[in-house]
């Protein structure tokens, strides 16, 4: 349970009156005390004209092309600054679907629960997924409880899929990046990988920075019923930062990239972190951001609706896409020196050299 | 960032540059002994915008990168016993021993676990009377003071169940292996500016006086680097040698003395062997007699065989300057990152490794 | 090697004894607990060079600036002898016992 009280807990909700406070193997069996979980009102919270089907699927009607994407999270610690476990699941797959240009209509949601995870936890799990998926405006129309033994799990795994149809106006693909297109960021840089490092023991540090997970769809489209076809190509940075996507898209793409280290935007705070511990910003995990390839004609507006917007306000146009170097993602230093930014092995470990 | 934003400043980068431009006219060569310097010259991308007669070297300043494979497997070891957490530097997690690296047999269930302070292994120890607790005292004399006063505190403390695994190597016996050598064509020195805030620079005199060679202490942003080539540069077109500090606001002569003392409490200099380059007498520090429940050497009876090194790595000649990463045969093909050959490749603070990384040399041609 | 970066000592929190000295250090807002036995003449407000949770240094405010005062006259000595392009003795001379530890 969480001590922070910067935790969002939007929904004042309290915990349905249960004669069992943690979870146990006997709830995932099937039997008698799994429906006493399912029948408990936890999952009232979630309650919507699908779910109370209660069928072992869902029935949904959609109408033209339609995205699909799923994601599991694993994250530890499962409550962290900003959030907690529940709302990195909801607005992890809406913000995929919404990199594809498409509008996020449902999701499907499983969890997997360690023996012994506290019912309050489970809870303030659920009040995130329901407060996250209102705000994204999508509906969880099917769902699945497994427990499995201490030890075999970290407190709780989640899965979502969503489905969502695509936006008319997208047309989003590696192949229509160009040279000329230019790269901008949504916003902030490694703010959520920081926000997570800040609780990890042995390396923790006071702060106030939080996660920025939020769901992207609303602002996505935003700019697709604006700029429509000129939007090339949209992709979130989590695991593997910023730089990452780039080695990706230049992989892809076989284009090259030019980056200008001084236009992109990082908190002091997460730029201090990063200096203490020896990280490289650009490699570290982001949740609410996203990085759009657009091209040049619309830049500027598209920059300027982003800012207009809660999620965009430090959005900031990073790089271009060159012909130059293909395959290499190549940025400016500060100094105005260059240097070349590769794919890290591995996950990037704190350095005292 | 106060104290460091200025140091980064892109005009003050451009007034040196064109300072060393105006003042040099002719080729020099100067090392950086630091591997935190080396980064930071690959990463802001500063050897290209150096002029084409200032030659960087890369000197063995990398103390992950010179820790001898059999000190490795020692961790390793020790990590494997149930009873043992074995706490680390993040640096050091993926370097292979002879057969693996910390970050797999962690995989493997070794309980294995990453600190930012040798100090805060100490309350791991506090907060585990079960365990035993190592660290993996891993570093150049900058380290040492923290590593040191961490066995100072376990000891008033009276916590038993900590011990290190000392890796500690020296600056100055590695300046005067690389000096003595007669291939090496240095022609001056960037001293380690962190070293010297621990240790001063008064060590430094015997080895200007008797190699002739100028030595500035050297701090790590940009500013400070390009200064401290300047100052090395226009030592050499006046054709004079001597010890210069371009670190002053965190360098002095005498260093920290509080913190050789709490140095010299628990370590003595020992003889020491550098991967890639082979034994330097006196060029280590060992857990003093005095302080041997603390030594995991002798606490856990450490006797493992010693291990041959790669024989494809060339990097002893890489960490004396005697040839570049580009050079090896092996570089960006055989070895890399994921699979490194010897040790410069596998730090992030390792020449090979910046240049994988940062520099544009290995790939495609720039056009621009 | 030797990460270490300078942040502002904004609390001194224990003071046991010379061993167990500490603060709290602020890096660009972020705050760590740091170990200032070896730094006892630092008090609130100084800024001190960390490496792995210890203050190893004061940062000297006025040496930094002469960082910048070193720069600024060998731009305008570069100025002056436009037409030379090695420095007098005199000038080493003046540079290196500025810079000198």
């Amino acid at each position: 349970m969480t001590n922070n009280p910067k935790l969002s807990v939007k929904l004042n909700c309290p915990l349905p009156k249960l004669d069992f406070d943690v979870i146990t193997m006997g709830h995932g069996s099937g039997g008698l005390l799994t429906h006493r979980l399912l029948e408990s009102g936890v999952f009232d919270l979630l309650k919507n004209e699908h779910l109370d089907q209660q069928h072992d699927g869902a029935f949904l009607e959609l109408h033209g092309k339609v995205a699909f994407s799923t994601d599991s999270y694993v994250i530890s610690p499962i409550f962290f600054p900003g959030g907690n476990i529940g709302e990195l699941a909801v607005n992890g797959s809406v913000n995929d679907l919404a990199m594809c240009g498409a509008i996020p209509k449902y999701l499907s949601l499983s969890f997997i629960i360690e023996e012994g995870l506290r019912m309050e936890d489970f809870w303030e799990i659920l009040l995130a997924i329901k407060t996250a998926s209102d705000k994204a405006g999508v509906k969880i129309v099917t769902g699945d409880t497994k427990v499995v033994e201490r030890g075999k799990g970290d407190q709780i795994f989640i899965n979502t899929s969503g489905i969502g149809t695509i936006h008319p106006k997208a047309n989003i693909h590696y192949s229509r990046i160009k040279p000329g297109d230019k790269i901008i960021l949504s916003g902030k840089m490694a703010t959520h990988g920081i926000a997570i490092m800040s609780q990890r023991k042995g390396l923790e540090f006071e702060t106030t920075i939080e996660s920025d997970t939020t769901n992207l769809n609303h602002l996505v489209k935003k700019l697709l019923d604006h700029a429509g076809e000129s939007i090339h190509f949209l992709r979130d940075p989590t695991r593997g930062g910023v730089a990452t996507v780039m080695n990706e898209l230049v992989g892809q793409s076989k284009l090259g990239i030019d980056l200008v280290q001084k236009d992109i935007p990082v908190d002091e705070q997460v730029e201090g972190a990063c200096e203490m511990l020896g990280l490289d910003p650009l490699y570290v995990a982001n949740e609410g951001l996203f990085i759009a390839i657009v091209d040049a004609t619309v830049a500027d507006q598209v920059l300027a609706l982003m800012r207009n917007d809660e999620i965009g306000r430090s959005a900031a146009i990073i790089g271009e896409v060159v012909s130059n170097h293909p395959g290499q993602v190549v940025m400016a230093s500060r100094i105005g020196g260059k240097r070349v930014v590769n794919y890290l092995t591995g996950e990037q470990l704190p350095r005292i050299c | 960032m106060k104290f460091l934003s200025e140091y980064r400043d892109a005009k003050v980068v451009e007034e040196l540059i064109n300072d060393i431009r105006l003042v040099v006219t002719r080729p020099w060569t100067i090392m950086e002994i630091c591997g935190g310097q080396t980064h930071s010259l690959v990463k802001n991308g500063i050897m290209e915008m150096l002029p084409r007669e200032i030659t960087m070297v890369h000197g063995p300043g990398c103390p992950v990168c010179v820790t001898p494979l059999g000190i490795i497997d020692e961790a390793i070891y020790l990590a494997e016993n149930k009873n043992v957490i074995l706490c680390s530097f993040g640096d050091m997690l993926r370097v292979p021993g002879s057969k693996k690296s910390l970050l797999e047999v962690k995989a493997m269930g070794a309980d294995v676990r990453i600190v930012y302070s040798p100090l805060e292994a100490v309350t791991l120890a506090q907060n585990n009377p079960e365990k035993e607790i190592v660290f993996f005292a891993v570093g150049f004399e900058t380290t040492a003071p923290a590593n040191a006063l961490s066995v100072v505190q376990a000891h008033k403390l009276g916590v038993k169940n900590y011990s290190i695994l000392a890796s500690h190597v020296l600056v100055p016996p590695a300046m005067e292996a690389i000096l003595s050598d007669p291939e090496t064509r240095i022609d001056a020195f960037l001293a380690a500016g962190h070293v010297c805030t621990i240790m001063g620079t008064e060590e430094y005199d015997p080895i200007v006086e008797k190699y002739k060679v100028p030595i500035v202490v050297t701090g790590f942003e940009p500013v400070d680097l390009l200064q401290g080539i300047l100052m090395a540069v226009i030592q050499l077109e006046k054709g004079v040698a001597r010890l210069e500090n371009q670190y002053a606001r965190v360098v002095q002569r005498e260093g920290n003395r509080l913190a050789q003392n709490t140095i010299n409490e628990v370590f003595e200099v020992s003889d020491r062997t550098w991967r890639g380059i082979g034994e330097i007498p006196m060029s280590g520090y060992e857990v003093k007699n005095d302080y041997k429940a603390y030594n995991a050497r002798t606490k856990f009876n450490l006797n493992l065989e010693s291990v041959p090194e790669n024989a494809e790595c060339i990097s002893g000649a890489i960490m004396k300057g005697l040839k570049k990463p580009v050079q090896c045969p092996n570089f960006g093909t055989k070895c890399n990152p994921e699979h490194p050959l010897g040790a410069p490749m596998v730090s992030s603070e390792g020449a090979c490794a910046a240049y994988y990384h940062y520099s544009n040399s290995m790939l495609v041609e720039d056009n621009s | 090697m030797c990460l270490a970066i300078p942040g502002k000592l904004t609390a001194i929190t224990g003071q046991l004894d010379e061993t167990f000295r500490f603060g709290k250090v602020s890096f660009g807002g972020i705050m760590k607990d740091v170990n200032l036995s070896m730094v006892p003449e630092a008090k609130v407000g100084d800024y001190v060079l960390v490496h792995v949770g210890v203050a190893i240094s004061l940062v000297d405010e006025e040496e930094a600036h002469k960082t910048f005062e070193y720069i600024r006259q060998i731009g305008e000595l570069n100025e002056l002898n436009s037409d030379e392009t090695i420095l007098t003795d005199q000038q080493a001379s003046d540079r290196s016992k500025r810079s000198d530890a």
